[in-house]
């Protein structure tokens, strides 16, 4: 039974069934490969996405229930070519080795900063302890966030 | 030969010994130099004679006089004629950011603007051979060779315009792409200077460099390459990519480490639409139009194993210390039965006023790159074309043509940056699945480990026993230090102290799991070990822990680490206590120079830690790129808390215990202290490298912080997997 995810402000037919994982839905059926595989397990966070702003394991939600909700991905977060404070941020701390979890903690700190615009250190450390990175970027990631924060205040 | 070669050498027969077996290499390099030409349009072609000891080593023969494109090229640079500059390597970009580095040296010898360089990496029809990227090796040694050729490039550019303009090119300067002339004031672009031409020079390593002190771009913060491919998901890992009409593949794990295939029956899984399955000897996969249905075709095979009984890690350490089963001793070797002795023992351990007999163990551990070992294999005419993250793209192109029995050079490993390797990714597994399951579909097809096979399947950083016992004089001088290593490797296994009476060796061991490279490899439990001991002859003598080592210590790099280090900690400054410890470790292992100082804070109600703040201090000669290099440090800490404190495989006759990551525990942002990386640029020493050494540091110093809280002495990788132990 074909269904419709709103991905990014567009629309689109999938074809997958409602069961299956949204990550790959979102992956393998619409190219979008933001979004990673990491662990499968809902353990590293590499895979996630928000919906109506809220990060979730895009590897353990079935895509049907996605359905009607609002999915942001990593590819949704630039605009016209201008990237999103975070992503700016990231760039400006080189807040990656090897980036695979970087679109993940990316899009956990779009979610945190939505709902606490001014986060503490703790804060930040408490909301992102679900995304790993195994290259151990966790200072510079903290510092991009912060300096996200602070750019929203202004 | 020069001593770092050797080294060099030794480095690679090891990290190869500690595979399965030793990788035949082949270095005949395929590419003709009119296909290049086909591929790059006009400009000049500069390649590199590989070094003469590099040469030797790899066992290829040396270029002959006359021969038109000598076998071994350690180096390709093509400058194009729009003034675009295309550099060749094997070396492959992992994310310590060498893609980065290695431009910027190009870009320094060439004298040209950063933006204009292009890095080709890790494609074995492309780029010149390479044994791989491992070893901390691509700063001290690629950087040179393409520095060198860079500069052999702007010599004969500087020769060419002398001989159009008709002057003394001792006139000429060369500089943002351009050859200038002061004295008229012209100038020409290095691509007006190669128009419409093909030229191709081929020049030995033995241009002179710029010295790093002159560096303008290398050197320099310079912002990593294709960062925002990074923070916008474009970027495309293997496991990214498709091709068209490309399937998904599975394989069918056995049931236990040495198993054989007892039964099969793959009927099911063969009806279901669009899946093929594969039975090949010990080897069961399927591949289907999505992991989906490739998943439910997994699970709709019935297949019995039978395995033989195997050891647990509860005896992991005794068995470690039995002697090797195969007596045979591996002569391609060199670590083998290693010994290193000097004066006497004996003579050194009767003159001690204090003696201590010791013993220091580390567990398994998981490299868990991030991305999982992942490969696309397509074959096009009985030609295979493999997409890999792998660290040793030739040896993967080797070990796919031994596989298939096809020619070397009909096989083309690709590697695009690759999610994170930490040494885990030598061998080309995925890759070998992933073709034999495309032979068989007929299409292309990808296969992505889960993080279970990871967790279970790749191989893992070796265990290791190590016995030390020495004796000092109350005045604080080491007089005898005998160490003996068991399985986990002779990576820095020397000691930097100055003792009079050593003995050291590295026994080699039947593994039961699978072992192999790993970020500083042994480099961390030799360090682990010896730094502890260290500690523990300090307070056996009474002597600051810091001063002990100055006072034993000749290295004056190493000295400079320890100075800079416990300078920027405030070492000494404060007292340990019950619920706050200090902690001291360092060493030297490929060319870098570490020392770390660590805090860490005591909840003895709840029997655990946390490492508050972490002082690291790392010298590796001139430093390429001071952020990339604070990001590997400062990166490499964080990594060595996993290890140091509860990271350990657990295993029980064949099978692993904990392969998913809700057991087997990585370091998170709540474990993360306070990180200072303390830099020393030693500009008048040529770079090594960086991606390992700073990792061997902390866990001795954590230990020996424990210690100075709480008097208990932890001697075991990983320190406190199930809390601190009462007292």
């Amino acid at each position: 039974m074909p269904f419709t995810l709103l991905v990014n402000g567009v629309e689109h037919k999938v074809t997958a069934p409602p069961d299956e994982k949204l990550l790959y839905v979102l992956r393998d059926e619409l190219g979008l490969t933001g979004a990673k595989y990491g662990c499968g397990e809902g353990q590293c966070g590499a895979c996630t996405v928000l919906l109506d702003g809220q990060p979730v394991r895009s590897c353990r939600t079935p895509a049907g229930l996605t359905a009607g909700k609002k999915i942001t991905t990593i590819e949704g977060l630039e605009r016209d070519g201008r990237l999103h404070p975070v992503q700016e941020e990231f760039l400006q701390a080189e807040a990656f080795q090897c980036g695979y979890c970087t679109p993940g903690m990316i899009l956990s700190a779009v979610a945190l900063l939505r709902q606490n615009p001014k986060p503490s250190d703790e804060q930040i450390i408490q909301r992102l302890s679900g995304n790993i990175c195994r290259c151990g970027t966790y200072p510079r990631i903290v510092e991009a966030v912060r300096q996200a924060a602070s750019r929203q205040k202004a | 030969m020069s001593a770092s070669n050797q080294d060099a050498i030794r480095e690679y027969l090891l990290e190869n010994q500690q595979q399965e077996s030793i990788a035949r290499l082949n270095y005949a390099f395929e590419l003709q130099r009119r296909e290049f030409f086909k591929l790059l349009g006009c400009g000049m072609l500069v390649g590199l004679c590989a070094s003469a000891a590099w040469t030797q080593e790899s066992g290829a023969a040396r270029p002959r006089e006359g021969e038109a494109l000598p076998k071994t090229i350690s180096a390709w640079l093509h400058l194009a004629e729009d003034g675009g500059v295309t550099v060749y390597t094997g070396k492959v970009e992992i994310g310590q950011n060498i893609r980065t580095s290695l431009a910027q040296q190009v870009a320094e010898e060439l004298r040209v603007p950063f933006a204009s360089i292009q890095m080709v990496m890790g494609d074995t029809a492309l780029t010149p051979f390479d044994m791989g990227t491992f070893g901390s090796r691509s700063t001290p040694t690629m950087g040179p060779q393409l520095r060198g050729a860079a500069a052999a490039a702007r010599e004969a550019l500087i020769a060419r315009a002398a001989e159009q303009w008709q002057v003394d090119r001792a006139t000429l300067v060369a500089e943002n792409g351009k050859i200038a002339d002061p004295r008229s004031m012209r100038s020409i672009s290095y691509g007006e200077l190669t128009k419409g031409q093909q030229l191709v020079k081929m020049i030995a390593s033995d241009v002179p460099l710029e010295s790093p002190q002159a560096w303008k771009i290398a050197g320099t913060a310079v912002a990593k390459v294709d960062g925002r491919a990074f923070v916008t998901g474009r970027h495309q890992y293997t496991s990214d990519m498709t091709r068209p009409g490309m399937l998904d593949g599975k394989v069918l794990r056995p049931s236990a480490f040495k198993a054989a295939l007892a039964s099969f029956d793959g009927a099911a899984a063969s009806q279901m639409a669009g899946v093929t399955v594969v039975h090949d000897g010990n080897f069961i996969g399927v591949t289907a139009p999505d992991q989906q249905t490739a998943t439910l075709a997994l699970q709709a095979i019935h297949a019995q194993w039978s395995a033989p009984p195997q050891s647990s890690d509860a005896t992991l350490f005794d068995d470690l210390r039995k002697p090797l089963s195969s007596q045979g001793v591996s002569p391609e070797n060199p670590w083998s039965g290693m010994h290193y002795t000097a004066g006497s023992l004996e003579q050194g351990l009767s003159a001690s006023d204090k003696t201590l007999n010791q013993t220091y163990t580390v567990a398994y551990i998981a490299h868990t790159p991030l991305e999982p070992r992942a490969a696309l294999a397509e074959w096009e005419d009985g030609k295979l074309n493999v997409w890999t993250g792998t660290q040793r793209p030739f040896a993967v192109r080797d070990e796919l043509a031994q596989t298939f029995h096809i020619p070397a050079a009909d096989v083309r490993v690709m590697v695009p940056d690759t999610g994170s390797a930490y040494g885990g990714k030598h061998t080309g597994d995925a890759a070998v699945e992933a073709a034999r399951l495309a032979k068989a579909a007929g299409k292309p097809v990808k296969l992505i480990w889960t993080r279970e096979e990871e967790l279970t399947w790749a191989y893992f950083r070796p265990a290791g026993v190590i016995d030390v016992k020495s004796g000092v004089r109350k005045d604080g001088t080491i007089l005898a230090w005998q160490f003996d290593n068991y399985n986990s490797g002779p990576a820095a296994i020397r000691t930097p102290y100055n003792i009079a009476n050593q003995q050291i060796a590295y026994h080699e061991s039947d593994s039961p799991l699978r072992q192999g490279s790993y970020r500083g490899l042994a480099a961390t439990a030799n360090h682990f070990a010896r730094e502890v001991h260290m500690d523990e002859l300090a307070h056996a003598v009474n002597m600051d822990p810091l001063e002990f080592r100055l006072k034993n210590l000749a290295d004056p790099r190493l000295q400079a680490a320890f100075e800079a280090a416990a300078r920027k900690f405030g070492w000494g400054k404060q007292k340990s206590s019950a619920t706050r410890g200090f902690g001291i470790a360092g060493g030297v292992e490929k060319g870098g120079y570490v020392a770390i100082c660590a805090e860490v804070e005591i909840d003895s109600t709840h029997h655990s830690l946390r490492i508050t703040r972490v002082v690291a201090a790392f010298e590796c000669g001139a430093i390429v790129n001071p952020n990339g290099l604070r990001n590997q440090v400062s990166g490499s800490v964080m990594q060595a808390l996993g290890g140091a404190l509860f990271e350990a495989v657990h295993f029980d006759n064949g099978k692993i215990l904990n392969p998913h990551l809700a057991q087997y525990r990585v370091p998170r942002f709540t474990d993360m202290p306070q990180i200072e990386v303390e830099l020393l640029d030693r500009k008048d020493l040529p770079p090594a490298g960086a991606g390992e050494t700073p990792i061997v540091g902390l866990a001795p110093a954590v230990s020996n912080a424990i210690f100075a809280a709480t008097g208990t002495r932890l001697r075991s990788m990983p320190l406190i997997p199930d809390g601190l132990p009462i007292a």
